[in-house]
């Protein structure tokens, strides 16, 4: 893989594309045919910057989910292309979907023994990863033993044990309440900041992808297509709660409703 | 450093993990804590002897209410007692014959019967399931017969059985293991369908492919159906053994059939229920030994339902409270939201069910 890196082949032009981690392009996906054809997504395009944070917003059943399945390479679209760079693409689920049959730290080794990493190693790795999301010594407690604020931590921690360098997150805290889903916007705010990964984050909560996101993509429903782009220019760390939020929010809400809204006549 | 980036080079580009710890900031730590502490389930399990008498009292109670049963009737004198014996007649005979070295010889030989059918039920009947989990066509052929195979009582497999392989060791083996097999089969075959989508979504994002996503997700998650499928393939491996031991006496093989049907053309109903009591007791054993299989399994699922853990089932999941400001809005929204998904629902239900 290395050797395929040789710095003289790259000109200048290659290096101002090369910030781009993701390049989404006409995308369109549709499901079953004839009267059953549901539309999800409708010539979708969108550029992910290495390291950027994009929040994907939209009401249910818009087709985040789809798309972030064609992005980590569980689907393919029926139109258009997905390009992830050659980077490697992580997911992490709503409900936190870890195997019950096994224990916090066997959830995180999953990853790693699917890329043959050897046992010490493995144990070494999934100890770093839980401290990393605060579980430090619960590496033998069983998901059911877990609080759901935790079983989130240990998805986020086995999501990373995919060394990632796109991290899919589908409405990642969407059950937990609203407390813990504070916190946890903290914790996943480092974790980016320390590791600079890219992040793809769905949510259909306005607030949530103002707190987080460098951009919010918002989607319309049926077909889905990006409705509008937001930037984000509130300094960070940000508070959900601050003014700054508020009024974005305000902003990205009326913007929804009105999305929303034509489907209402 | 454009050079870096242009062509990935996993080693240079991707994010640092060495780099992420938890941060400086007890406070965080210790709200996280409470919460967590706050939200854990804490039913702990009861000390293992307190465990093992209350699984086992209720089956003491049931056992000795079912012996004054049967007393009570012998005692109305409804048949002579030549026909039908008390309870205290029959087990003693059962305990006299535990005596005997003919009595463990035909134990011995039952039993390695049971063994070796089932266990050649089990590889069958195991391969058979997984290659019609596996191949649509395969499913198509042959996934009806399966369990029109199930339903088929053993007994009448025997006059079969008895033209091809005579009274022989191979006639018994061909009634159990057709007997059990496609219990076995359909259990794999339903461990499979029933795997949840997302945990094979999971298992497919973390890189997992063929014969990786079936050793690390879609056989653990299968595991509890394959449980039941071994379980009830035993219970018909069991029934086709001894149906098969009272219809196929091979000569110079005691077995506890044989016995069974000895005691019966000599109208000895004592030496019946005495072989019947050793049958029903072999049951028993098995029985609880699948039970804690399957108990262990349950436990470390979460699957069990005790103490604390039954309250939170109960109780169901939690859900995110409104926070103050952005309750308002939804509401607001709700209304649209509604229209919007009424608006096309008929597009979305069958769009969902058309696979
Ligand atoms: N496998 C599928 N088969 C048929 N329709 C599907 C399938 N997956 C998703 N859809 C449809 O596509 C639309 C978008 O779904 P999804 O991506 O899950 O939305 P979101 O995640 O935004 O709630 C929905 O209308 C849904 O019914
Ligand atoms: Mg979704």
């Amino acid at each position: 893989m290395t050797t395929a890196l040789t710095g003289s082949a790259v000109d200048t032009g290659a290096a101002a594309q090369a910030d781009t981690a993701l390049r989404i392009d006409g995308v369109s996906r549709v499901f079953g045919a004839g009267p059953a054809r549901v539309q999800a997504l409708d010539d979708v395009s969108l550029e992910v910057r290495a390291g950027e944070f994009v929040c994907l917003l939209g009401a249910s059943g818009c087709g985040k989910s789809t798309l972030l399945g064609l992005v980590a390479g569980l689907d393919a679209p029926s139109a258009g292309t997905v390009d992830t760079t050659g980077r490697r693409v992580g997911m992490m689920f709503q409900d936190s979907a870890l195997l019950p049959w096994l224990t916090a730290g066997g959830n995180v080794e999953v990853p790693l023994k699917l890329r043959g990493i050897r046992k010490a190693e493995r144990r070494e790795r999934t100890e770093r990863l839980l401290s990393m999301v605060r579980l430090a010594g619960m590496a033998d407690r069983r998901p059911h033993e877990l609080s759901g604020g935790m079983r989130q931590r240990v998805s986020l921690a086995r999501a990373f044990a995919q060394e990632a360098d796109i991290l899919c997150m589908d409405e990642p805290f969407g059950a937990l309440d609203a407390m813990t889903r504070d916190l946890l916007h903290d914790e996943l705010e480092r974790i980016w900041r320390e590791t600079g990964v890219t992040v793809l984050f769905v949510t259909h909560d306005v607030r949530e992808a103002v707190r987080l996101g460098d951009r919010i993509v918002l989607l319309s429903s049926r077909p889905g297509r990006v409705a509008e782009i937001f930037d984000v220019d509130i300094d960070r760390p940000r508070r959900i709660d601050s003014a700054h939020v508020a009024e974005l929010a305000t902003t990205v809400t009326a913007r929804l409703r009105e999305e929303v809204g034509r489907h209402g006549h | 450093m454009a050079t870096e980036i242009d062509v990935p080079t996993r080693a240079h580009e991707r994010p640092d993990l060495a780099k992420a710890r938890p941060g400086d900031a007890p406070e965080v730590d210790a709200t996280l804590a409470g919460l967590d502490a706050l939200d854990i389930p804490t039913a702990r399990r009861a000390p293992l002897l307190a465990r093992s008498w209350a699984a086992t009292w209720p089956k003491l109670g049931a056992l000795v209410l079912f012996l004054l049963l049967w007393q009570v009737v012998v005692w109305t004198g409804w048949k002579p007692t030549y026909v039908l014996p008390g309870p205290v007649t029959a087990l003693r005979e059962f305990g006299s014959r535990l005596g005997t070295g003919h009595f463990w010889e035909a134990l011995a030989r039952t039993l390695v019967r049971a063994v070796e059918g089932y266990a050649l039920a089990v590889l069958i009947g195991g391969v058979v399931g997984v290659a019609v989990a596996r191949f649509t066509l395969l499913r198509t052929a042959v996934g009806s017969f399966i369990t029109a195979l199930q339903t088929m009582p053993s007994i009448v497999w025997f006059p079969l059985a008895i033209l091809l392989f005579k009274l022989s060791e191979s006639a018994i083996m061909f009634v159990v293991i057709l007997g059990a097999a496609p219990s076995v089969a359909n259990g794999v075959i339903y461990g499979v369908d029933y795997v949840p989508p997302l945990l094979v979504r999971v298992g497919r994002s973390m890189g997992a492919r063929g014969f990786s996503l079936y050793r690390h997700v879609v056989a653990p998650a299968a595991l509890p159906s394959v449980l039941a499928g071994l379980k009830q393939g035993w219970a018909f491996a069991w029934r086709s053994l001894m149906a098969g031991e009272l219809l196929v006496i091979v000569p110079g093989h005691p077995s506890i059939g044989a016995d069974l049907q000895n005691s019966r053309e000599l109208i000895d109903t004592v030496g019946v229920m005495a072989s019947m009591i050793t049958i029903f007791v072999v049951g028993v054993i098995v029985d609880a030994a699948f039970n804690a299989a399957d108990a262990r399994m349950r436990q470390r699922r979460g699957l069990v339902a005790e103490g604390n853990s039954a309250v939170r089932a109960a109780r169901g999941r939690r859900k995110p409270p409104n926070d103050g400001a952005g309750a308002n809005e939804r509401a607001n929204a709700i209304t649209a939201i509604d229209a919007a998904v009424i608006g096309t629902a008929p597009d979305a239900s069958s769009g969902g069910h058309a696979g």
